[in-house]
């Protein structure tokens, strides 16, 4: 390991702001964090990468206070004493940026950003005036645009990400925490992100920020820290001569292909033609307008948008989960405009849905059950009303190697898997029966990189088998990777059609934000 | 005067029920003064419980045992009045029963996170079950509570005789208890922290705000008002107490909350509403217009619950977190 190249803030060496030693932390019997050594200095901008569960949040929440660690100290500008709470954190200059919003939907921006250290005129009484000139200090000093009267809920989540830092902010930090912050970000929004984020760390502000995106590790991060199964497993102290691809091997400790291997598209007849569909969403507005594709066999069409763009409303009515208001799909020369979810199976749809917890899976089944959700009532897993469990276990058994689930075995409650491990289950059930069509929402959301490159391949593999494949997803990177026709869909109806071999990326951002 | 036309809606509808009271005051007032005075005389304990669901709810705890604390208090109340001999007595006790069945749920709820709608299911049955057990008929209460008039206030056509002269304790409290905690729900820190709470509670934890903490006082003092509700009902309404007099006051005060849209001063109107609706199917049969057993005529409050229900459904929002226990670390 290199040593470490001291930065400098303001010609001065710097110092020490976050010092972590030996920090270990279980829950039951999983350990969540094991021997872990961390520094950070003044200025510095820190990444933390590594797989689902690797530990990432259980240590930056150990900064912030929410929870204690077993073993070990956490050092903030030399004094060690432990952190008792968020608020103890807050008052010793640590700021953090959740993965979820800590925002009140219902309240508005200013209200927000007092909450918990709320100036009041005497008595307890509010006093919103100084709350207001806060928040546009704060927008001005940073550059970022907030209005402090509007609620959190009416924000797009861009904004609200930003009110999120503002808060965070507001309370003088010395170290900001940033859990996932592009998550749910556009292109440009991101780069918008990681402007500020460097302005911030100019300014003296050290960062740590969590990331699955090996780019943004690469654009903004003096130094990255790399943790597997709860332990620090490697360290970059110099970014400059690094490639996303030894990045990506450090955190699955194997070599890992990023690009997605695949022949090029021999799409035959179309599978799935939609016409002018309309869907409402929960709050009764439209949030699908108007919109128009088709999906031929043997090719995989990517949807590309930011979320809210009326994504989940469509493959909600394309899986027969949400009712079409007008237009129609027709799937081969069945109109599926009315179906359920049961005829839409069994008409040949397969669908990995955006939630996989609520839609996807039932956390309390096992493995096996899970894997015939939706053919339970069939051949061979039922005979006359009553299960067949042989098959049922037959079935499980075979798709576990074959997906390469891992768990003690097909007895486990689906619950307890990892995120990556239940995405391959519902992976496996909805491609095992062979679709027509493979309908995958955010097929890759909150999973490790082994298993996005494994359910990559089998989504190519599903291609190549003759299926038609419709995939939604928000990140740009997997869309383009994947996809042999990309759709950007804004305000719920398609606004572009590219190849994704020649789409430039600040281009498609563009369409994304609606700027077409 | 910004406030009125943010507030367009309330204020004309507040203006339109004004006119109309008083072109039926004008029409016949005697009438007109007796159908307001029953109205409110109705309202008050469902003001006052209504308040306790709205400060639970806010906070993210559903208090559906409002039943059971009220029919405990009205219980406590009397029989602490009637052998003490002392009104004052009698009323302390029933707030004392409210806030320590307040405590039960609190902590049942909060602490243990145990199911909110059980908790609230057990209290009624335990309120039931003690009220009817220690029941002893032929005790009465020491006298009359006192009242009095205020001044100038009382001299006003219908709004006078109605809210301002014989005014008991009861009456005072329900005013001034929705007065209070609307403004300090929305004006103050407690209010702000008490609907962080109660919407997002995780945002409110990781801001730095005792979450359990604020939730267990929340609930408990709320139990003062449903203490005075219940002594209102025995010491007040009726100056006696009977088995389950309480007659599921309770639950229309949750139906009172949701009309209110979680918000008191809109609660306190959907209150007198209520009492209104039950003051016109008195007064249509006292004159005679309808003619049918007068139980039908008392369901009419509970009619409306139901329309109430069905009508809210789906157009007002409950408070974010409303039922659910907060665990430390879930995000």
């Amino acid at each position: 390991m290199t040593e470490v190249t001291t930065p400098t803030y303001r010609g001065v060496p710097n110092e020490m702001l976050l010092d972590i030693q030996g920090l270990s932390k279980s829950f039951g019997k999983v350990q969540a964090n094991r021997d872990i050594t961390i520094q950070v200095r003044r200025g510095e901008i820190v990444a933390l990468l590594g797989e689902n569960g690797a530990g990432k949040s259980t240590l930056v929440n150990q900064i912030f206070g929410l929870i204690k660690p077993d073993t070990g100290t956490v050092t903030i500008k030399g004094d060690s004493t432990p952190i008792k709470d968020p608020r103890d954190a807050i008052a010793r200059g640590i700021g953090m940026v959740h993965q979820h919003f800590q925002l009140v939907p219902v309240m508005t921006v200013a209200e927000n950003m007092i909450l918990g250290h709320e100036s009041t005129r005497g008595g307890g009484i509010l006093d919103l005036e100084s709350a207001r000139k806060m928040v546009r200090r704060l927008s001005e000093k940073h550059g970022l645009a907030v209005d402090p009267d509007v609620e959190i809920e009416d924000l797009p989540v861009g904004t609200q990400q930003r009110v999120e830092i503002l808060k965070a902010l507001s309370r003088d930090v010395d170290l900001l925490i940033l859990d996932e912050p592009t998550a749910v970000l556009t292109p440009q929004e991101t780069d918008e992100l990681l402007g500020v984020m460097k302005d911030l760390a100019n300014a003296g502000t050290s960062i740590v920020f969590i990331t699955h995106k090996l780019r943004e590790v690469l654009a903004v991060a003096d130094r990255t820290y790399v943790l597997r199964h709860g332990a620090v497993v490697g360290q970059s102290d110099d970014l400059t001569n690094t490639t996303t691809t030894d990045l990506a091997e450090m955190m699955v400790g194997r070599s890992v292909e990023l690009r997605v291997d695949k022949t090029p598209a021999q799409p035959a007849g179309v599978v799935l033609a939609v016409d002018d569909l309309h869907v409402k969403d929960d709050r009764n507005l439209m949030a699908v307008n108007g919109f128009s594709l088709t999906v031929r066999a043997g090719e995989i069409v990517g949807v590309a948008g930011v979320e809210g763009n009326g994504q989940r409303e469509l493959v909600e009515a394309l899986a027969g989960m949400r009712k079409v208001v007008s237009g129609s799909m027709m799937l081969e020369d069945l109109d599926l405009t009315k179906a359920n979810p049961y005829e839409t199976h069994h008409a040949g749809v397969g669908h990995v849905p955006e939630d996989r917890e609520k839609h996807g899976l039932v956390g309390a089944y096992s493995i096996a059950d899970n894997l015939v959700l939706n053919e339970f009532d069939q051949e061979p897993y039922a005979k006359n009303g009553v299960r067949q469990f042989d098959a049922v276990r037959a079935n499980a058994e075979a798709l576990r190697t074959e997906y390469d689930i891992r768990s003690a075995s097909i007895a486990q409650s689906a619950g307890s898997l990892s995120g990556g491990n239940k995405q391959k289950v519902v992976v496996a059930r909805e491609m095992s029966f062979k679709p027509k069509l493979l309908m995958a929402a955010q097929p890759t959301r909150g999973v490790d990189v082994g298993s996005i490159e494994f359910i990559h391949k089998q989504i190519v593999a599903a291609r190549d088998g003759g299926a038609a494949v419709l995939l939604v997803s928000a990140e740009l990177d997997e869309v383009l990777s994947l996809s042999d026709r990309l759709a950007v869909i804004h305000g719920g109806k398609i606004v572009a059609e590219l190849d994704p071999k020649t789409a430039d990326r600040t281009e498609i951002g563009r369409l994304m934000a609606g700027d077409h | 005067m910004s406030w009125i036309t943010k507030n367009k809606t309330t204020v004309g509808a507040f203006v339109g029920v004004m006119i109309a009271a008083y072109l039926f005051y004008f029409i016949s007032g005697v009438k007109a003064t007796s159908m307001f005075a029953y109205a409110w005389a109705y309202a008050i304990p469902l003001v006052l419980a209504a308040m306790v669901g709205v400060i639970g709810e806010r906070s993210g705890v559903v208090n559906i045992g409002i039943e059971g604390q009220m029919l405990v208090s009205a219980f406590g109340a009397f029989f602490a009045a009637a052998y003490s001999g002392s009104l004052l007595v009698g009323i302390l006790v029933g707030m004392g029963c409210g806030l320590i069945l307040g405590g039960f749920l609190a902590w049942t709820s909060v602490k243990w996170r145990m199911d909110q709608i059980i908790a609230g299911v057990v209290l009624n049955i335990v309120a039931t079950g003690i009220t009817s057990f220690y029941y002893k008929p032929g005790q009465q209460l020491p006298g009359l509570m006192p009242t009095w008039d205020v001044p100038i206030l009382s001299k006003i056509p219908l709004l006078g005789p109605v809210f301002f002269s014989g005014v008991g304790v009861f009456a005072t409290a329900a005013i001034l208890a929705t007065l209070a905690i609307h403004f300090a729900l929305f004006y103050t820190r407690w209010g702000l922290r008490t609907r962080s709470v109660g919407e997002y509670p995780s945002a409110a934890d990781t801001a730095g705000i005792n979450v359990e903490r604020l939730r267990l006082i929340n609930v408990t003092l709320a139990g003062i008002l449903a203490g005075m509700a219940g002594a209102y009902l025995s010491m007040d309404g009726s100056s006696s107490f009977e088995r389950g007099m309480t007659a599921g006051r309770g639950f229309l005060a949750l139906a009172i909350m949701i009309m209110g849209a979680w918000r008191p001063l809109r609660a306190g109107a959907a209150a007198l509403l209520f009492g209104f609706i039950s003051a016109i199917g008195n007064q249509l049969q006292a004159d005679k217009i309808i003619t049918v057993a007068p139980q039908l005529v008392g369901t009419l409050p509970y009619i409306m619950t139901l329309v109430v229900l069905a009508v809210a459904a789906g157009k007002v929002r409950a408070p974010g977190a409303v039922g659910q226990p907060f665990v430390k670390g879930d995000k």
